[in-house]
């Protein structure tokens, strides 16, 4: 690409992303991001004590008296894609050093937690157990 | 997946109406029984193909449906609640598009797809053996050999069986 091109294709190119961010704003309000050091950060406050690691580990590689534990489908270290323990559907890694999309939508971070909690525990999931689990997570890196 | 031999008659006919401009009144009708027809909207793929294949709704009736979106907290053995909007929503979109087709009609046991006379007898060929293969695992695994399921299209010449 030459200086004339590149200059030609800015102005396309800023009003181009002009108008991505315009439609993209709504749904950034919709679903707010965050990262997932700001998401620990939440369940922290929520619990009222800090994270534990080494619990979080224990929840999720703990059957808790059911069937499943979060590392049926998760991977006992969840660094790479796991298998959906029934279907056998890939899911991606949960460990967020090792898939950008994890923990950066808190909504969506509620709602596995609420789904898998059930399935694992057969309840919901604490804040601060949530917070161990992800304090756990985050430890993981390449 | 129903009737594949109708699948290019079906798209052909579509391909006509749509030229026409009279597509959109007859599309859920036409495409019943044959999930290529209706495409999946985003939030229907993002919702429910997290764990499986997003199933056309055009494999079962609305009844069957209506009862698996009433109950999704005991969804097949796992928990997969929604917020109310989004069952709304979704609700809304799967019984415009259900199977009215007279062999999509019935309501098949345990509103399982796999459970449907249509489906039962489409697969009559496979072996028990075939689909206990660690590729296949279940026969809600539809993409283990329709290639193409996740795009909703269960055209016979998407078939691979893996080894």
């Amino acid at each position: 690409m030459n200086l004339f091109s590149l200059s030609a294709t800015f102005p396309r190119a800023l009003a181009a992303l002009t108008l991505a961010c315009a439609a993209l704003a709504p749904a950034a309000q919709a679903a707010q991001a965050a990262t997932p050091a700001e998401q620990l950060a939440g369940y922290t406050a929520q619990a009222g004590a800090p994270a534990s690691p080494a619990r979080g580990q224990q929840l999720f590689t703990s059957k808790h008296g059911g069937e499943w534990s979060c590392s049926s489908c998760h991977g006992a270290v969840p660094t790479q894609a796991g298998k959906h323990a029934s279907t056998g559907k890939p899911i991606g890694a949960m460990a967020p050093a090792f898939n950008p999309e994890r923990f950066t939508d808190p909504a969506k971070t509620e709602k596995w937690f609420r789904r898998n909690c059930k399935d694992v525990l057969s309840r919901e999931c604490t804040a601060g157990e949530k917070a161990d689990v992800l304090s756990w997570l985050m430890t993981l890196k390449p | 997946m129903p009737h594949p031999r109708h699948t290019r008659m079906g798209r052909l006919a579509l391909g006509l109406l749509a030229a026409s401009g009279l597509a959109l009144p007859t599309l859920p009708a036409l495409a019943d029984g044959n999930g290529r027809m209706v495409p999946l909207t985003p939030k229907y793929k993002e919702e429910c193909s997290a764990c499986h294949v997003a199933y056309p709704p055009s494999l079962m009736p609305a009844a069957s449906w209506n009862r698996i979106m009433n109950n999704l907290p005991n969804h097949f053995g796992t928990d997969a609640s929604l917020d109310p909007a989004t069952v709304k929503e979704l609700s809304g979109w799967i019984n415009a598009h259900a199977g009215t087709y007279k062999r999509v009609r019935e309501e098949p046991p345990q509103d399982r797809i796999t459970r449907t006379a249509w489906f039962i007898h489409k697969h009559d060929e496979v072996s028990a053996a075939t689909w206990k293969r660690a590729s296949i695992k279940s026969a809600s695994n539809c993409i283990a050999c329709h290639t193409t399921a996740d795009q909703g299209d269960f055209d016979e010449d998407n078939v691979r069986i893996p080894r």
